[in-house]
């Protein structure tokens, strides 16, 4: 039978699953975020970068599908921010003895959590769990639909470095259709006023874009030269079996971005990737340290933005409050 | 009158009761519609219809009387798709259960899929089925057969013995016959029977379809579901009309859901080929939209399609191209529904709703009349499956009271945990529709009585 959803949790964003849950006004929410980044930034600075914001809180992260660095990422987060961290490992727990997802999320619910960060390799799984939990869910990742902390952490970089996201000229090159990064990209840069243009060949397209206000291109050397932000998206060897595309050399060849490639970019553009790069795929090895990739950039912003997304959800007001190191 | 009628007549402890004299309603059948009286004798036949029965006449001056001023009395519904999951996934349905969900929802006969554990491939298992029918005394329960052994798209059923066994409807339904080979020796062998069959098909390439979990299209792209494009049916539906004009032989198309289906059957139909077709409530009434909850309960198959196949569906039930509603009634436990999306298995529920949703989104929006909805709930169906000798007759001295007794008017809020399937996967939840069953007589005997299940 199913079991009532009750949740007596108020405020003005409970979750993140994805960037439309950032408010009516999206680009207002991810103004929002951004200005907290900023301040956590300033944190992760510090000789001790550590605060006692979310003393107390506990945030679990529920990783169904690996992942290195975005757990990494939160965890770091959550810590700065004085938060105890519970880590579910699914190759260990009875998810794996066929206990389903809702009595795995009232289980750990019933042990008393304040957040929990879910990564899971089917769309969806994250608004499911909000649906049963009483506690703050986000999405660290679900199936190709979104990855909206990736797509924050993206645009405070490319803020970072432009000073603002809008007005700006955002080709993301690749593999699309199965990318939960381009779909957080997408919504939150045009949230933000950007243009974005999908470089990629149909087959890694999704079978409709109605409704994403992007343009489409096959031609990446056209666009390139446009471009403010060239953002590559990794390509997975396994889209060859499943005659996406003819073969890894041929995509390298017409959409990957080679050192010959990176010179038709304007002298201020940036490259960007979520990681893990294959070099030699979509990147070249001398482009990926180019001056003008900002990689590690992303990375590090990630925790400060984490930080941000945390304190938003969990924190008890609109100031983090500890001045003082712990 | 079949074997397992009589049966069921045998135990129902009602027909001791002197008959019954239905008053007032509207009698909707092939024949038309007018307001009468409708005379049940003892024995589970019409006595007579009409205004101003003489019951000394006929015998039943003591016959109960069934007040049906203002609900319509039609001949029972028949569900030529509903999945019992008996044998193998009791916890889901039963076919008891089942039964009682068809009988509150106006049906006097179903027949079940044979996507079953094991599968309906074998007498054995069809007569397990029409026992169980028989024992829960709901529903004239029939039994479909699978087209292949197992399902497995490789060996034939032994058809002929299945077909003395009583079944009319061969399926491999939840997938389609992939093999053209295989398809074209079916329907030959098929052809040759002495009983009346038909190969009724679940339309869907595998090779197109394989790995998508909703509707391909603006959705799917947007919610990073993989989806199944709507090609993947019309391909099968289109090999299966130019395969029906080869052998001559009967098809029947399952639950259409893309305008393009509905086009090449309407073209079928145009040039006289024998093939039918049927559609389902949610076909009818919902759209790939409703997957952005990512709840599957709305996950289905086919699945839910674009708002224009909605549109070209119900065209297609209005002009004739679709023969019968079906409800591809589909039952399963919370727990497996309470998955990933892409991990959820296929189907809702349909039995208890289907009545209040065609009133609800066909007859009042004027898509069908009453009397064309109740063709498409009961004597079109009931010919598709090769029982309208029982089923879905005019309603005239002599027939079985196989009746339903509805009113069209009554409104209330569909409430999954006060349906009687054991599953309570229905995608209506606090939906308020219209059209509600008050009273169902199976042979003569209320299987429903006054809106409540009578075992």
């Amino acid at each position: 039978m199913s079991r009532p959803v009750t949740n007596p949790r108020h405020g003005r964003m409970r979750n993140l699953l994805s960037i439309a849950d950032l408010g009516p006004d999206v680009a207002a929410g991810i103004n929002e975020v951004m200005t907290l980044t900023d301040s956590f930034v300033e944190v992760s600075e510090r000789t001790i970068p550590k605060v006692p914001a979310l003393r107390g809180r506990t945030v679990v992260s529920l990783f169904f599908e690996d992942s290195t660095r975005t757990r990494l990422s939160f965890e770091t987060a959550a810590k700065r921010l004085s938060a105890d961290t519970m880590n579910f490992s699914v190759s260990t727990s009875s998810v794996k003895k066929g206990e389903s997802l809702r009595d795995t999320i009232e289980t750990i619910e019933a042990m008393g959590v304040d957040a929990i960060v879910v990564r899971h390799a089917s769309a969806g799984v994250p608004r499911q769990v909000a649906q049963w939990a009483t506690s703050a869910v986000i999405n660290a990742g679900d199936g190709w639909h979104e990855h909206p902390t990736q797509a924050l952490l993206d645009c405070y970089t490319i803020r970072q470095r432009f000073g603002d996201v809008a007005g700006k000229h955002i080709a993301i090159v690749g593999d699309i259709r199965h990318s939960r990064v381009a779909r957080s990209n997408v919504a939150a840069f045009t949230a933000l006023g950007a243009d974005v243009t999908l470089v990629a060949p149909p087959t890694l397209l999704p079978p409709s874009l109605e409704g994403w206000p992007v343009k489409i291109s096959t031609d990446i050397d056209a666009v390139l030269p446009t471009v403010d932000v060239c953002y590559l998206l990794r390509m997975q060897r396994e889209r060859m079996t499943e005659a996406l595309i003819p073969t890894i050399r041929e995509y390298s060849n017409r959409f990957g971005v080679n050192e010959k490639r990176a010179e038709l970019l304007p002298d201020h553009a940036l490259i960007m990737h979520p990681g893990p790069m294959n070099r030699g795929v979509e990147i070249d090895a001398a482009v990926a340290d180019h001056p003008n990739t900002v990689i590690v950039d992303q990375v590090r912003n990630g925790v400060a933005v984490r930080m941000a997304v945390l304190f938003l959800l969990l924190g008890s007001g609109t100031t983090w409050g500890g001045e003082a190191d712990v | 009158m079949s074997e397992q009628l009589n049966a069921i007549d045998r135990k129902a402890t009602v027909s001791e009761s002197a008959g019954w004299i239905i008053t007032g309603g509207l009698v909707v059948d092939r024949t038309g519609e007018r307001i009468a009286d409708v005379a049940v004798r003892p024995d589970g036949t019409i006595a007579a219809v009409g205004t101003a029965l003489d019951l000394n006449a006929l015998g039943l001056n003591n016959a109960p009387v069934i007040d049906a001023s203002g609900c319509v009395v039609a001949p029972g519904f028949v569900d030529i798709h509903t999945h019992l999951r008996e044998p193998g996934r009791e916890e889901a349905e039963t076919i008891e259960t089942g039964s009682r969900a068809a009988a509150l929802g106006g049906y006097t006969a179903i027949v079940a899929m044979p996507n079953t554990e094991p599968t309906i491939d074998s007498v054995a298992v069809v007569r397990q089925v029409l026992d169980a029918g028989i024992a829960a005394g709901l529903c004239d329960v029939r039994s479909s057969c699978s087209i292949t052994i197992g399902r497995e798209g490789d060996a034939l059923s032994p058809m002929a013995e299945l077909a003395a066994a009583g079944v009319r409807i061969f399926t491999d339904d939840g997938c389609g016959v992939q093999d053209d080979r295989l398809m074209r020796r079916a329907l030959e062998y098929a052809s040759g029977l002495p009983e009346p069959v038909v190969l009724a098909q679940h339309c869907e390439v595998e090779a197109l379809s394989h790995g998508g979990h909703m509707h391909e299209g603006e959705w799917s792209s947007r919610l990073g579901i993989p989806g199944i494009p709507a090609e993947a049916e019309e391909l099968m539906v289109f090999r299966d009309i130019a395969l029906s004009r080869l052998t001559g032989m009967a098809v029947h198309f399952q639950h259409l859901s893309t305008a393009g289906a509905v086009a090449l059957v309407r073209d079928a139909k145009a040039r006289g080929l024998n093939v039918t077709a049927e559609a389902t409530p949610h076909h009818f009434s919902l759209t790939h939209a409703e997957v952005a909850s990512y709840d599957p309960v709305f996950k289905v198959n086919p699945p839910l399609r674009s708002a224009d196949d909605v549109a070209a569906v119900k065209a297609g039930l209005a002009d004739g191209t679709i023969d019968a509603i079906a409800t591809d009634h589909a039952p399963h436990t919370a727990d497996v529904k309470e998955a990933p999306f892409d991990h959820a298995p296929c189907g809702m529920l349909g039995l208890e709703t289907a009545l209040a949703l065609g009133i609800t989104e066909l007859v009042e929006p004027g898509v069908l009349t009453m009397m064309e909805f109740m063709a498409k709930m009961s004597w079109n169906p009931a010919a598709i499956a090769r029982i309208d000798d029982i089923h879905g007759r005019t309603i005239e001295a002599d027939a079985p009271a196989h009746l339903v007794i509805f009113d069209p008017a009554l409104e209330w809020t569909v409430d999954p945990a006060a349906l009687a399937s054991k599953s309570d996967n229905t995608p209506y939840a606090g939906r308020v529709v219209r059209g509600k069953v008050r009273y169902t007589l199976l042979c003569g005997v209320p299987t429903v009585f006054d809106g409540e299940a009578q075992r």
